[in-house]
């Protein structure tokens, strides 16, 4: 299972990835692993806010649903239309490729609570 | 008792592996306070042959429609069932099977549910049908609450030519999520256009639409489809009637997005209105597909490549997504989309046809006749499939019980409803004759 | 596939249809319709011969109750009485309309009353109406009856709690009535939680739904405490009648001071499940819920059976017509034919079979919970899974020995769930066939796990693909 050092991670299982004026937003490997064949996924509409921690988007597995939480707060400038037709991208490439969603943030201080790649690694070892 | 089948003795050896000396000791857990105290007040158990001979007595005490000529429709046809359909589905492994979950050993049912779906898309022109519904009344309901939530708007469009049943239904779902209903009066059993034009609006979830409506006439589909698409994000449900579709044009060509409708002509018989077969079918679009209720049949393949088929987007259901389903329909009538599949199958594209034509042509005759008595007068003489609305000076009730007395039903009293006249159904199964001799004694009366 | 579709049997201008000559003159159809005729139907062209061999072929790709065990949790797999089946075929009981004059149908709404009357005593509720057409649908019928009642006394009140051992259809049923679902924790012993029941309990709370014995197959103790804090607060209590033949005879909801609940007569009445359906789902309620059921309503006066339709506090209509009227016919047969007495040695064979299965089984697989139990019972595959093979590919390995799996992955409370509910038509020697079957597998994963992982080996087709499925779905011809 891989974390990925350049990232912020939420204990929700997304990571969030800085660029310069923007936020690529996805979930972990882990979170991947965990919910096996991903099958379907649901995003938001471009534009639309969200507050931190808030469900943006639904993954599906064959047998399984799990809701996406938003790490920060923002309005969602683009969203990875490619894993409507291939969700099968976020199973093969979580970092790359699967990335869900691009957020303009509100607060960019609110990056400093997540965590770290080496504190996410601690705590998916926990769970 | 016939069904259990442990000897005393098998008992007792069972008890002792158990540990206990008496089966009353595995009730223990239940406190005094709640246990039934005395035995339960229902006679004891009957033989087969005095079932059957009960059965036969009740029977007795009713007069079927084997015993009198039938013009009653409104929501339940009287089709003729062909013997196939109860030969093939008397097979146990078929009625006695439960839902196809353990998808190896359910292949038979899973092949047949997704010939069901083939056909109904067929059927429907739509892209994508689910395994059946609970009835006609059901399937619209869960229809309109599904263009809600497709949708997010909550305001629903329900001309009184719906079946009133349904219309019904409709609305007490529609209660449950607090939807707001339009109601749309008719003239002369039609929904003037220019009505939905008026009350459309970007509130406006959904328009429903029944074909043929419940007075047996054909609505204005090609306009009503026009004023609805053209209010962008409204949708269109329409539902139909199977054996029509055989005949005439698909809901798809009128620019439905969801169809629904009674099946129960297709094989089921009557059965005093159930278990009848609620159909559903949506176009072919993911996000209406995840909006879809109820179980879907998927085809796809082994680990060694074989092609096999297995329920499928199960998320959407309740025993996963709970509440957050789409719907909390579980159990289905899966055995009478198996009657309508054999039914399709056996009457092919001809047969349907036939029958839908046979229907169409002995109605217009019986109507074309009545209106030609003196008293009498059939609502709209050529817009309909094979249901119509007599009027008449007298009183349809009086009307309908003097017919009874010679053992004809000639439809259904639309004093029901608080209007006037007789819904008149003519299905492929009324004979000349018997057309004939309603002619006949409504003449004399 | 096995047996190709009925499509591909299809040969242009084959036949399996005979309908007599029209008789009458033909109306003008082309010219009335002319916009409205249609020409693209695919529908196949075969024989009689064709369609008989073609579902005959699918339908000995099955496995019903009539091929063997049906250990399925909460589904109440029970033998399908034959003469059941027979009366839900006589003419005079079945070519009937619904709206025919009640007067021509006393014969059939007697009978109807009779089952009504039946469940009532059953259950110990007040009044019964046969409209749902599922036990879902009885559920949703029932939610409606309470968010009525409600608003008919001008309370507002949007919660429904669950416990989470529950049924998926119990939180749905409640959101399709617009309420608000709340999720309680079961406790160490399986049953609910007092505790976390106070917490969520409100004057918001409408009702709290329960099945009793719950889905572990254990009795809730402190049911009448349970019943007693749910109407403290104001609110009702719903059972779920899923897991009625675990006390018929024994115990009755009505006597567990449960306000209204729901009855599956495809499961606790032998009706046969269908492929999955049609089933029926009578709702029965106390007798202050009664103004609240659907129209139209079973009654008698001094000269005949009737429906009221007369009932203004109604929730309206769930179905078309009355429900499933050809499945009631078999649960009248089997109430008949089992008799009061015989109703309550149904609920002692069906305990005593799950009992002595339990008691077969619970050394070689992990027993989550220790209470005694029911009709039902669960396992855990946890020793299995890490012995390397899990409560999936058991069940998949139990169809390789040609009997039906347990429903798994359910109740929720437990990891690698299996439940077990034999019914108390099994008899011993079908459940030893069982229990060594159990025996074997759990052999065969110390031995030799990888058997039962790529299980199943000798059905008609292997594991299916469900991801490619879901991903890409071919849901049509």
């Amino acid at each position: 299972m891989s974390v990925k050092d350049d990232l912020y991670y939420s204990e929700d299982h997304e990571w969030v990835r800085e660029e310069e004026d923007y936020l690529v937003i996805g979930v972990t490997d882990f979170a991947q692993e965990e919910l096996g064949d991903i099958v379907f996924v649901e995003l938001p509409e471009v534009d639309e806010e969200f507050d931190k921690d808030d469900s943006f988007g639904v993954l599906e597995s064959v047998k399984a649903v799990s809701d996406t939480f938003i790490p920060v707060s923002g309005r969602v400038i683009e969203v990875n239309e490619d894993l409507l037709d291939n969700p099968e991208l976020i199973n093969d490439d979580p970092y790359g490729e699967g990335w869900l969603i691009k957020v303009d943030p509100a607060d960019d201080s609110e990056l400093d609570e997540l965590l770290s790649a080496e504190e996410y690694a601690e705590f998916i070892e926990e769970e | 008792m016939d069904y259990i089948s442990n000897t005393a003795a098998e008992k007792n050896k069972m008890l002792k592996e158990i540990g206990i000396k008496e089966v009353k000791d595995l009730f223990q857990m239940i406190p005094e306070a709640v246990a039934a105290d005395d035995e339960l007040k229902i006679k004891a158990g009957i033989s087969e042959m005095e079932l059957m001979r009960k059965a036969q007595a009740q029977a007795a005490k009713n007069k079927s429609l084997d015993q009198q000529i039938s013009f009653l429709g409104a929501g339940a046809y009287d089709h003729y069932v062909p013997g196939i359909i109860d030969a093939l589905i008397s097979r146990s492994e078929f009625y006695t099977a439960y839902t196809p979950y353990q998808a190896e050993l359910s292949q038979g049912t899973l092949e047949a549910i997704y010939e069901y779906q083939s056909m109904i898309c067929d059927l429907t022109g739509m892209g994508i049908a689910n395994a059946s519904m609970l009835d006609g009344g059901s399937a619209a309901a869960e229809a309109v609450t599904m263009a809600a939530r497709i949708t997010r708007k909550a305001r629903v469009i329900l001309p009184d030519t719906i079946n009133p049943a349904y219309r019904e239904v409709i609305k007490t779902y529609g209660s449950g999520v607090d939807l707001d209903f339009i109601d749309l009066e008719s003239e002369n059993q039609i929904i003037n256009p220019a009505l939905i034009e008026e009350k459309i609006d970007n509130q406006t979830a959904v328009v429903v639409l029944q074909y043929p409506n419940f007075y047996g006439s054909i609505e204005k589909m090609e306009s009503i489809s026009k004023i609805v698409k053209n209010n962008k994000k409204t949708l269109l449900l329409i539902i139909a009637n199977p054996i029509l579709l055989g005949l005439l044009k698909a809901p798809a060509d009128f620019g439905a997005d969801i169809v629904v409708g009674e099946a129960q002509s297709l094989g089921s018989g009557l059965n005093y209105g159930g278990p009848n077969l609620g159909f559903m079918a949506c176009r072919d679009d993911r996000k209406m597909l995840r909006q879809l209720p109820g179980r879907i049949v998927g085809k796809t393949t082994d680990v060694e490549g074989k092609e096999g088929f297995v329920l499928t987007l199960q998320t959407r259901e309740q025993h996963i997504r709970r509440e957050k389903a789409t719907s909390n329909i579980c159990t289905n009538e899966a055995l009478n989309a198996l009657m309508a599949t054999i039914y399709l199958s056996t009457m092919g594209k001809e047969g349907l046809k036939e029958v839908g034509e046979q229907s169409y042509h002995k109605a217009h005759y019986l109507a074309a006749k009545l209106d030609q008595l003196a008293g009498y007068q059939v609502l709209n003489k050529e817009n309909f499939f094979n249901e119509f609305v007599l009027k008449s000076e007298k009183d349809s009730t009086e009307l309908i019980n003097e017919l009874m007395k010679a053992d004809i039903i000639a439809g259904y009293d639309l004093k029901e409803l608080g209007s006037e006249g007789i819904l008149v159904c003519v299905t492929e199964k009324r004979t000349k004759t018997e057309m004939d001799k309603l002619v006949e004694k409504l003449e004399v009366l | 596939m096995e047996e190709k579709l009925i499509k591909d049997y299809s040969s242009p201008g084959r036949k399996g249809y005979s309908l007599p000559p029209l008789e009458v003159e033909k109306s003008n159809l082309a010219e009335n319709l002319a916009d409205y005729l249609r020409e693209d139907l695919e529908l196949p062209e075969v024989s009689e011969v064709d369609v008989v061999r073609h579902y005959t072929a699918l339908s000995e790709m099955n496995y019903g109750v009539d091929s063997g065990i049906y250990p399925l949790g909460s589904c109440t797999m029970k033998y399908n009485p034959k003469r059941n089946e027979r009366v839900a075929r006589t003419s005079g009981l079945t070519n009937i309309h619904p709206y025919q004059p009640v007067e021509q149908l006393q014969g059939s709404l007697e009978l109807l009353y009779q089952l009504k009357l039946d469940l009532a005593e059953i259950s110990a509720m007040d009044e019964i109406t046969l409209q749902p057409a599922s036990g879902a649908h009885g559920e949703f019928t029932s939610l409606l009856i309470v968010k009525k009642y409600f608003a008919d006394r001008e309370e507002e009140r949007t919660k429904v709690i669950v416990p989470d051992s529950a049924h998926g259809t119990n939180p749905a049923s409640a959101a399709m009535a617009g309420f608000d679902v709340v999720e309680i924790a079961s406790n160490e012993r399986g049953m609910v939680d007092l505790d976390a029941l106070a917490e969520a309990l409100d004057e918001k709370t409408a009702a709290l739904m329960l099945t009793n014995p719950n889905t572990l197959g254990i009795f809730e103790e402190d049911i009448l405490k349970i019943t007693e804090m749910v109407h403290e607060v104001g609110g009702l209590v719903y059972y779920d009648g899923a897991n009625m033949n675990a006390i018929m005879g024994y115990a009755k909801p009505g006597l567990m001071d449960f306000d209204l609940m729901h009855f599956n007569l495809h499961k606790t009445f032998s009706t046969p499940h269908g492929g999955g359906g049609p089933g029926s789902g009578p709702v029965g309620v106390k007798d202050f819920l009664a103004p609240y059921l659907p129209k139209p309503l079973l009654k008698k006066d001094e000269e005949k059976y009737y429906w009221d339709y007369q009932r203004p506090k109604s929730i309206g209509k769930v179905h078309s017509f009355y429900g499933n009227y050809g499945v009631m016919l078999r649960a009248w047969s089997y109430i008949k034919t089992v008799g009061g007495s015989g109703l309550k040695e149904t609920t002692e064979n069906a305990v005593l079979n799950a009992n002595y299965l339990k008691a077969k089984l619970k050394n070689d697989f992990e027993l989550p919970y220790a209470e005694d139990s029911l009709h039902e019972f669960v396992l855990s595959g946890s020793r299995q899974k890490e012995e390397g093979a899990s409560t999936l590919n058991i069940a998949k390995r139990l169809l390789d020995y040609d009997q039906y799996a347990p429903t798994i992955y359910f109740p929720l409370v437990v990891k690698e769930a299996m439940m077990i509910e034999p019914t108390e038509t099994e008899n011993i020697g079908t459940l030893d066939h069982f229990v060594e079957t159990m025996l074997t597998i759990s052999r065969e994963i110390k031995e030799n796990p990888e058997i039962v992982k790529n299980a199943p080996h000798s059905t008609i087709v292997r594991k299916l693909n469900e991801t490619e499925a879901a991903r890409n779905p071919d849901l049509h011809w």
